[in-house]
């Protein structure tokens, strides 16, 4: 499994992209995070962060989300 | 009859409601400013029907307090038009499944529909219908197509059988219906797309968000001063001095009607800021003065708002503010403090926490100057010089920023993190920015004057029966010992309960120096919210916390203004 690699969505680098794997949070986490499109099976790029400890803003269809750092951390990606 | 309109954020919604009701709703992309819903009314068959705006909201599972309105409100409705972003089917379908789980009949508007070509989606409408059960009708509201198609549809709005799923069965379902319905060919990344992504990485992002904000800033200026130096004055001086100095002479150039109604006027010349009368200062500041700064404001607001720019800048501003105690989003009611207070603090309600609400209401009401205030401060203080006005924004930031970190400290709780949609860059529509526009400064039309106008009678009574004076006598240590101004200005700190402009005209004919007028504007701006912040303030934060705030203003404004006129007078 030497070209599937998952990660968290902190430790993407901006321009990646990956299939969400994983949530790690509660059920109130995995419901906001889906109700946005974030959820497991979903294509995600990520289109950047802002730096010190900032948000990090991704991609999936045609829509933008914004996420907190906290948040990115519980968000594992498949990388491909 | 009862129409509920249900949908996501950022889908048009307001938009969709505006052509069918056609009242004047504020129709913004950011979410929040729904909160408080809108209703209008429409004529179906024949029949006058009620149509309500409901808050954008994801899901009908509650995770805020807009989104457990929009689950109260749905008990209370006939019929739901679930309006439905086409570009974005599978995310936005979440809602529409459970929303005929609900036993209320239900039709889709597929909204945006002049969206999807060129992002090479395409849609097989009827198959969707057959999924759903229910009509579904494509329309594109800014421009209005399709809505006779939506209006003519909503007789055959049903509540079709439908098992109740879990959450997961919900997107298993989804996932099927947008596989069978949802081509995508190509997609091209637009020009727009390139900016979207610059404006939100660090150091683009950065670098567009001075630019913006510069030229916000430069805008506002040159559009206010062009109306006061164009219009507002030449029409004073030129065509209401005439007729000023005519009424003076009628009322027999003194006594107590001629100081209320013209104020205080020598040698044939009719000083508008200085002579306090009410058909004088109380015409002069709200019209001449505060109303051009208020109509370029909101016009450059409404832009910033429609074009989808302030959620980017809450990504930009989320470190900042969580050092606050907020998150990046407590950036858009900050904005919209420049402009008025007391909208801002009713936008608080956009942040999740009761600590956030409080710092972030406390902030505004302290270090966030009005578009009222502002216009006098460049109208007054900026006669003696740039570096003047630009000491007082730079102590106000100071102040905004120093208490936020203190606070973060105090008050206990935690701060929710950032998780907010960032929709596309879309191009204004002027005909909604022009509508929003016309809302907000009829709004102040309406609220301000009569308040302005009740000010300076009050302050010609209160001359007359010489309270200021006993005020004056009472505060002198305060004013005179610690902020270094003449006791006669205590009367503007009093009045700044009322007004905080016409508070600052007041301090106009007492001839200050430069340095006194800095202090006098920075202790205004914090010293105490105006009446209609103070009765917001009181409304959002209750009785308790509104003292805590209350307490903190005036202690944070006398030990500011004391240090800055230290600074001034003896230091520089």
């Amino acid at each position: 499994m030497s070209d599937s690699k998952q990660i968290t969505l902190r430790q993407m680098q901006a321009g990646q992209s990956g299939i969400v794997a994983q949530i790690q949070g509660g059920h109130d986490l995995i419901y906001r995070l889906s109700a946005l499109g974030i959820r497991p099976g979903k294509r995600i790029t990520k289109v950047g962060s802002m730096f010190m400890r900032g948000p990090v803003t991704v991609q999936l269809d045609s829509t933008q989300v914004a996420i907190g750092f906290g948040m990115a951390n519980k968000v594992i990606v498949e990388l491909g | 009859m009862k129409i509920l309109l249900m949908g996501n954020p950022n889908v048009g919604k307001s938009a969709l409601f505006s052509r069918l009701t056609g009242i004047h709703v504020i129709a913004s992309n950011y979410p929040g400013t729904t909160v408080s819903y809108t209703r209008g009314f429409m004529k179906l068959g024949g029949e006058t029907v009620e149509v309500i705006d409901v808050p954008g909201t994801y899901t009908l599972e509650p995770t805020s307090e807009a989104e457990e309105i929009a689950l109260q409100m749905l008990t209370t409705g006939d019929m739901v038009i679930n309006v439905v972003d086409a570009t974005n089917l599978e995310r936005n379908l979440y809602l529409t499944l459970q929303l005929l789980e609900k036993e209320i009949p239900l039709v889709v508007a597929l909204n945006m529909w002049d969206d999807t070509e060129h992002r090479g989606i395409h849609i097989n409408l009827s198959r969707l219908e057959e999924f759903l059960g229910v009509p579904v009708v494509p329309t594109v509201a800014v421009t209005g197509e399709g809505i006779s198609e939506l209006v003519k549809c909503m007789d055959k709005a049903t509540s079709p059988d439908v098992p109740l799923r879990s959450h997961d069965e919900r997107w298993a379902a989804i996932g099927d219906i947008v596989e069978q319905v949802q081509s995508i060919t190509h997609r091209h990344h637009t020009w727009r797309n390139h900016l979207a992504d610059a404006s939100v990485k660090p150091l683009t992002g950065i670098i567009i968000a001075i630019g913006v904000l510069s030229v916000a800033f430069l805008v506002v200026r040159f559009v206010a001063e062009g109306l006061i130096g164009y219009v507002f004055d030449p029409l004073f001086n030129n065509l209401w001095a005439p007729v000023i100095l005519r009424l003076s002479e009628l009322l027999g150039n003194s006594g107590f009607l001629h100081d209320i109604v013209i104020g205080r006027i020598s040698g044939g010349e009719v000083n508008f800021v200085e002579s306090f009368g009410l058909l004088t200062t109380g015409l002069y500041v709200p019209f001449a003065m505060v109303l051009p700064y208020i109509t370029s404001f909101y016009l450059v607001l409404g832009l910033l708002e429609d074009v989808g720019y302030l959620p980017r800048l809450a990504v930009l501003m989320d470190t900042i503010m969580h050092r606050l105690g907020l998150h990046g989003y407590a950036i858009i009611p900050t904005m919209l403090g420049f402009g008025c207070n007391v909208p801002a603090i009713l936008a608080t309600r956009i942040l999740e926490s009761k600590r956030e609400r409080f710092i972030a209401a406390t902030l505004i009401s302290i270090a966030i100057p009005c578009a009222a205030l502002q216009a006098m401060i460049f109208g007054l203080v900026g006669q003696h010089g740039v570096q003047y006005v630009a000491i007082i924004y730079g102590t106000l930031f100071l102040v905004w920023a120093a208490l936020g970190i203190i606070l973060n400290r105090l008050v206990k709780g935690f701060s929710p993190e950032l998780l907010v949609e960032i929709p596309p860059y879309r191009l204004p529509l002027w005909r909604t920015v022009l509508q929003k526009l016309w809302m907000r400064t009829y709004g102040f039309l309406v609220e301000a004057i009569p308040i302005i106008l009740a000010a300076v009678l009050v302050i010609n009574i209160l001359y007359v029966l010489g309270i200021f004076d006993v005020i004056a006598s009472f505060t002198a240590p305060v004013v005179t010992g610690l902020l270094g101004l003449p006791k006669e200005a205590v009367t503007a700190l009093v009045i700044g309960f009322l007004r905080k402009d016409v508070a600052l005209g007041m301090l106009a004919p007492l001839a200050l120096t430069a340095e006194q007028l800095v202090v006098g504007s920075v202790v205004l701006a914090m010293f105490f919210p105006c009446i209609a912040t103070f009765v917001v303030l009181v409304r959002e934060l209750g009785i308790v916390d509104m003292l805590k705030a209350a307490a903190l203003m005036i202690t944070v404004a006398l030990l500011t203004g004391g240090m800055l006129n230290l600074i001034l007078n003896y230091w520089l």
